[in-house]
């Protein structure tokens, strides 16, 4: 199916792929489980001055002192369920994060897009959203020659801006093209995504949102109007439903043979 | 000879110039003694009032000379360490002292109301947080609509230790 109008998009497996039922089976009933349990899913006392809202529990959540160290947020992408043409994720990163199209096609960043991969033996094709992977051993912090690019104890793969140069280096380390150099002068970017010429961005999971205990603005869009293909979570907590899931299904990372160990993971690739 | 002509005319010259001066100083200071100074000097910045109902982390005298390290000490704090609390944050700041322009909404960094620019721009220092950041509070975001901070002695005492390191 073709999807122009995002508002309407109503996400369907690729027709080559196997059906939704067969493909993925307990994995409606989870997801349902997953966004009905809201606030009350899990309350996680991670020490004793932070208490942090796993999932829902709305805006009200308290704003944090620090982050979990024990904690491995991650994804995990259930490729037969990403519709053709659907592009919610994209639309909600964009909106949540303000890199919105400035009709430089060539120059504009993107921090999470739709690629279409293809068998060339048994031609089946699949689509997937590709954003920065989270890396265990990020590449693009191994080259950084001034500190900018790091991981949180928490897994998440930043770029702090205050020390980037904008050299690049990061950009040709990633081997999944997930990063962006911004071009020009911007304004009114958005209060909790700081973003600015002659610096280096890429998907920030929404580290804004999670360190609030919500889940990032892509896969909330995905799971209310897209496909409700993506899930997030704490790869390391084996009660959380990513890790479970994960255990289950036979899951796999984008070029695991390069072994960086990213924290986004996809099913039925 | 020629010599004692150059004294006297040296003299002369130096006679005329002191007179001059005096010429010109005199007046003013008789007048309107330091006050004519400060006039032909840059104006003092009008410093936009902050939210009413909202409090300041500390005292203006102190925030004049230490926002800038407090500010670096949250960044490093949020960026690294995930602290998202609302004091100290930019964000918090850009809240309580946004100006509203003609239009209603609040001013940028670009109009020379500003809050921060009121004050940067008479000490001529750049300011370049916001080449990244926002400069006004987002509209509808009732979050940042900040309340007093109500700061406790040892949270603050703990943050400055953080400062000073």
């Amino acid at each position: 199916m073709s999807c122009t109008d995002n508002k309407t998009c109503t996400c369907t497996p690729a027709g080559s792929l196997p059906a939704d039922g067969e493909a993925s089976p307990g994995i409606e009933a989870g997801r349902r489980a997953f966004i009905k349990a809201g606030g009350a899913f899990a309350t996680i006392a991670l020490t004793p001055t932070v208490t942090l809202m796993a999932f829902g529990g709305g805006k009200a959540n308290a704003a944090q002192e620090s982050l979990d160290p024990k904690a491995r947020w991650g994804l995990l992408i259930d490729v037969a369920k990403c519709g053709t043409g659907c592009s919610e994720c994209v639309s909600a990163c964009q909106k949540e994060n303000g890199w919105q199209d400035t009709g430089h096609p060539e120059t504009d960043a993107q921090w999470i897009r739709k690629v279409t991969v293809k068998n060339p033996k048994s031609g089946a094709v699949a689509e997937l959203p590709v954003m920065c992977q989270h890396c265990d051993e990020p590449p693009c912090a191994d080259v950084c020659p001034t500190g900018a690019s790091f991981k949180r104890a928490d897994g998440i793969v930043l770029v702090d801006k205050h020390l980037c140069i904008g050299c690049r280096y990061c950009m040709m380390a990633c081997p999944y093209k997930a990063r962006s150099f911004i071009h020009e002068t911007l304004i009114d970017q958005k209060p909790y995504a700081p973003r600015g010429k002659g610096t280096v961005e890429s998907c920030t999971m929404c580290v804004h949102r999670v360190d609030r205990g919500e889940i990032p603005a892509c896969v909330e869009s995905c799971n209310s109007t897209g496909g409700g293909a993506m899930m997030f979570g704490n790869l390391n907590d084996p009660q959380s439903d990513i890790a479970k899931r994960v255990a289950e299904l036979t899951s796999t990372q984008l070029r695991p043979d390069l072994g960086v160990d990213p924290g986004v993971h996809y099913t039925y690739l | 000879m020629k010599q004692w002509i150059r004294q006297v005319l040296a003299t002369a010259l130096l006679a005329v110039a002191l007179g001059a001066m005096a010429g010109i100083s005199w007046p003013g200071m008789a007048s309107a003694g330091e006050e004519s100074t400060q006039v032909a000097a840059v104006p003092a910045p009008a410093i936009p009032e902050a939210k009413p109902g909202t409090e300041c982390v500390r005292d203006p005298e102190f925030m004049r000379r230490n926002h800038m390290d407090m500010l670096k000490h949250k960044r490093d704090l949020t960026v690294h360490e995930g602290n998202r609390l609302p004091e100290f944050s930019l964000n918090e700041c850009i809240a309580c002292h946004a100006v509203k322009g003609d239009d209603g909404k609040n001013v940028t960094i670009a109009d020379s109301r500003h809050f921060c620019r009121s004050c940067h721009d008479y000490a001529a220092v750049e300011v370049d947080c916001f080449q990244c950041h926002a400069s006004r509070p987002e509209a509808g975001d009732t979050a940042l609509q900040s309340s007093p901070h109500g700061m406790n002695v040892l949270a603050l005492s703990e943050f400055l230790k953080g400062v000073q390191e």
